[in-house]
C-alpha cells in the first residue's frame, strides 16, 4: 500500500480495472444518495454516467477522488484502495497527506471550471506540478505550453480566467488536470455551464483525449458525445445503477423504463 | 402609447435648463457660518494656547512618545494579523476542538473591554508573582519575577495584540469564507494539501475582502494605544500627560497629541486608499496585469 501511494506513473500498468467502485453507499443526512453502486472502468475506457438530476452522478464522481467520504463499500483506482489503508487485517483512514497524494493521479474537471481566478492560464496549470510534484518551473512551463497548445489555447497563456470565455476556461481546466499526469480523468458535466456554441470545442478536446487512450468517467447530458465517444454507458436513477452496457446498445435500445424515459426526454430537448 | 400622434415637424432641439441645487447652497452657507465661528474661536480664545502647542509639537518628549505609539501599533498589529490569521483559519476547521478553541478565544477577547484587559496585564504580578519556565508539575528551568518580565511595554503588547488578534480572526474568517468553495475543491482535486490550498489559493483571493477592514483595524489600533497611558507607558498620550502634569497646560498638550494622531491616521488612510484601489482594480480590470498577480500570487 505505502509503496503504491508514492508513485503515480507505475499505477498505470494496472491489470484490473482502472476505476473499481464496489457496493458504495453514501448518505446525506437521512437521504441515501448512493445505494450500493458498482462501477468498473477499464484502462483506456470512456464511461459515460447518465441520469436525471439528483440521481447521484456528481456524488459518485466526488467519492472517487474523496471530495466526499463514503459510508460503505470500497473504491480502487489503478489497483490502489482509495481513502483507507490495510494494516493487520483492518482498514485505517488515510491521513490528509496520503489522501492528497492519491488525488494527484485522479484528474477532475468541474461544471463551473473553478480556475484559480488570481492566476493566469499558465500559472493555473503549473501551480500543482511545481508546488506538489516539485517539478522545476521551466519543465512545468514547457509542459503547460504544450498542453495549452493541445487544447487550442497556445496564445492564451497569459490570460486571466476572467479574460477567457467559458469554453476556453474549461479547456484550460482540462489542461490543468492533465498537467498532473493523472491515471484517470473525471468530468462532471463539463459543458453544462457553457453557451451552446462553445460546447463543441470542449467536447473536441475530450474526444482527442479519449482517442489518446485516457481513461475517462464522464457525467454528461450530451447524448451525442456519449454515443460517439463512450465505450460504456452507466445509467443511474435514485442512487442505483439501473442499466449499464456498451454505449451503442444502451443508447439505441435501452431496456429499463427510466432509461427510455430519460433518453427520449434528452433527445427531444436536443432536437 | 404607441399610437400618439407623430411629433410636429422637426425644429431645433430645445435647450436643456440648468438644474438648480438650492439645497446645496443652503448647506454651504450653514457650513461656512459654523466653520467661521469655530475658526474665530480657535484663533481668539487664548486658552487654546497655540504658542504652547507649537512649543511642544516637535519637542523630544512628544516625539519619543509618538515613536513609542508607532512601535506599539506596529508590533500589536503584527501579532494581531499573525495570531488572528491562525485563529481565524482554526475557526473554519472541521475539527470541533480546534474550532471551539478559536471561538472561545474570540469570545473572550472581544467580549471584554480592551481597557480592562490592559489593566489585567498590567497587574498580572498580583495574580502570578513568579513566572516559571519549565515542565508543568515537573522540573523548572528558569524563574522570573512577573514584574521584571511583564514590563508596561510587554503588558501593552499583550493586551493590544491579543485583542487585535480576536478582531482580525473574524476578518480573516469572513475573508476566507468569501472565496468560492469550488476553488478549494479544485485545488484539493489537484493534490494540494490544506496549508498549500490556504496559502496559495484561498488567501490571495480573499485579499480584496481582507484589506479594507484590516486598514480600519490598524487606524483603530493606533488610537487604542492611547489607553496604554493607564499602564504608565510613555506613548504619545501619556507623554503629553506627563508634561501637563507639571506645567498645567492640559488643553494645549492634548491638542498637540491629537494633531499627531490626526497626522498619522491621515497617512494611514491614504495608504489604505491606495491599497484598496490597487486590489480593486486588479480584480476587475480586463487588461493583463502581470505585476499585480505576481504580487498577490507570490506573496509567499
Ligand atoms: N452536500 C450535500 N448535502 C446534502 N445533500 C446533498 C449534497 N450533495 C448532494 N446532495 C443530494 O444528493 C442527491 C444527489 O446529488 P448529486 O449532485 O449527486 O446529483 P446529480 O446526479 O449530480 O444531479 P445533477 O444532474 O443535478 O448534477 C441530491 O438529492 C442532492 O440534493
Ligand atoms: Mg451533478
Amino acid at each position: 500500500m505505502s509503496t503504491t501511494t508514492t508513485t503515480t506513473t507505475t499505477a498505470r500498468a494496472v491489470s484490473g480495472p482502472m476505476v473499481d467502485v464496489r457496493e458504495v453507499r453514501k448518505h446525506f443526512g437521512h437521504i441515501e444518495v448512493l445505494k450500493s453502486v458498482d462501477l468498473a472502468v477499464q484502462p483506456g475506457e470512456v464511461c459515460c454516467l447518465l441520469g436525471r438530476s439528483g440521481s447521484g452522478k456528481s456524488t459518485l464522481l466526488r467519492c472517487i477522488n474523496q471530495l466526499e467520504s463514503i459510508d460503505a463499500g470500497e473504491i480502487f483506482v489503478a489497483g490502489e484502495r482509495i481513502g483507507y489503508e490495510e494494516k493487520r487485517g483492518k482498514l485505517h483512514p488515510l491521513s490528509d497527506r496520503a489522501v492528497a497524494r492519491q488525488r494527484r493521479s485522479i484528474g477532475m474537471v468541474f461544471q463551473r471550471f473553478n480556475l484559480f481566478s488570481h492566476m493566469t492560464a499558465l500559472d493555473n496549470i503549473i501551480e500543482s506540478p511545481t508546488g506538489v510534484l516539485r517539478t522545476s518551473r521551466s519543465t512545468a512551463k514547457a509542459r503547460a505550453l504544450e498542453l495549452l497548445d493541445r487544447v487550442g489555447l497556445a496564445d492564451r497563456a497569459d490570460h486571466y480566467p476572467r479574460q477567457l470565455s467559458g469554453g476556453q476556461q474549461q479547456r484550460v481546466a482540462i489542461a490543468r488536470a492533465l498537467a498532473m499526469d493523472p491515471a484517470v480523468m473525471l468530468f462532471d458535466e463539463p459543458t453544462s455551464a457553457l453557451d451552446p456554441e462553445l460546447v463543441g470545442d470542449v467536447l473536441g478536446v475530450m474526444r482527442d483525449l479519449a482517442a489518446d487512450g485516457m481513461t475517462m468517467v464522464v457525467v454528461t447530458h450530451e447524448i451525442g458525445f456519449a454515443r460517439e465517444v463512450a465505450d460504456t454507458v452507466v445509467f443511474l436513477d435514485g442512487g442505483e445503477v439501473v442499466e449499464r452496457g456498451a454505449a451503442s446498445e444502451v443508447l439505441t435500445a435501452p431496456e429499463h423504463a427510466s432509461t427510455q424515459a430519460f433518453l427520449s426526454r434528452v433527445l427531444r430537448e436536443e432536437a | 402609447m404607441t399610437t400618439t400622434a407623430p411629433p410636429p415637424t422637426r425644429s431645433a432641439p430645445l435647450p436643456v435648463a440648468r438644474q438648480r441645487h438650492y439645497g446645496r447652497w443652503v448647506v454651504v452657507v450653514v457650513l461656512v457660518a459654523v466653520g467661521g465661528f469655530v475658526t474665530f474661536s480657535l484663533v481668539t480664545n487664548p486658552r487654546f494656547g497655540w504658542p504652547v502647542v507649537f512649543e511642544w509639537f516637535t519637542s523630544e518628549r512628544i516625539l519619543s512618545g509618538l515613536l513609542n505609539t508607532l512601535e506599539l501599533t506596529l508590533i500589536s498589529m503584527v501579532i494581531g494579523v499573525v495570531l488572528g490569521g491562525v485563529v481565524g483559519i482554526m475557526r473554519l476547521s472541521t475539527n470541533p476542538v480546534i474550532a471551539g478553541a478559536s471561538w472561545a478565544f474570540v469570545w473572550f477577547f472581544r467580549g471584554t473591554p480592551v481597557f480592562v484587559q490592559l489593566l489585567f496585564w498590567g497587574s498580572i504580578s498580583a495574580l502570578y508573582p513568579v513566572i516559571v519556565l519549565g515542565v508543568p508539575f515537573g522540573p523548572s528551568f528558569a524563574e522570573f519575577s512577573a514584574n521584571d518580565l511583564i514590563t508596561p511595554f510587554a503588558a501593552a503588547i499583550l493586551g493590544l495584540g491579543l485583542n487585535e488578534a480576536a478582531y482580525m480572526a473574524e476578518i480573516v474568517r469572513a475573508g476566507v469564507r468569501s472565496v468560492d468553495e469550488g476553488q478549494r475543491e479544485a485545488a484539493a482535486a489537484l493534490g494540494m494539501g490544506r496549508a498549500r490550498i490556504m496559502w496559495r489559493v484561498v488567501l490571495p483571493q480573499a485579499m480584496p475582502v481582507l484589506i479594507p477592514p484590516t486598514g480600519n483595524e490598524l487606524i483603530g489600533l493606533l488610537k487604542t494605544t492611547s489607553m496604554v497611558a493607564v499602564l504608565a507607558f510613555p506613548e504619545l498620550l501619556y507623554s503629553a500627560q506627563l508634561i501637563y502634569a507639571v506645567n498645567y497646560q492640559t488643553i494645549p498638550l492634548l491638542i498637540t497629541a491629537s494633531l499627531w494622531y490626526l497626522i498619522v491616521t491621515s497617512v494611514l488612510s491614504i495608504g489604505q486608499y491606495v491599497l484598496e484601489r490597487h486590489y480593486g482594480r486588479s480584480f476587475s480590470a480586463r487588461v493583463s496585469r502581470k505585476k499585480t498577480a505576481a504580487m498577490i500570487g507570490h506573496a509567499a
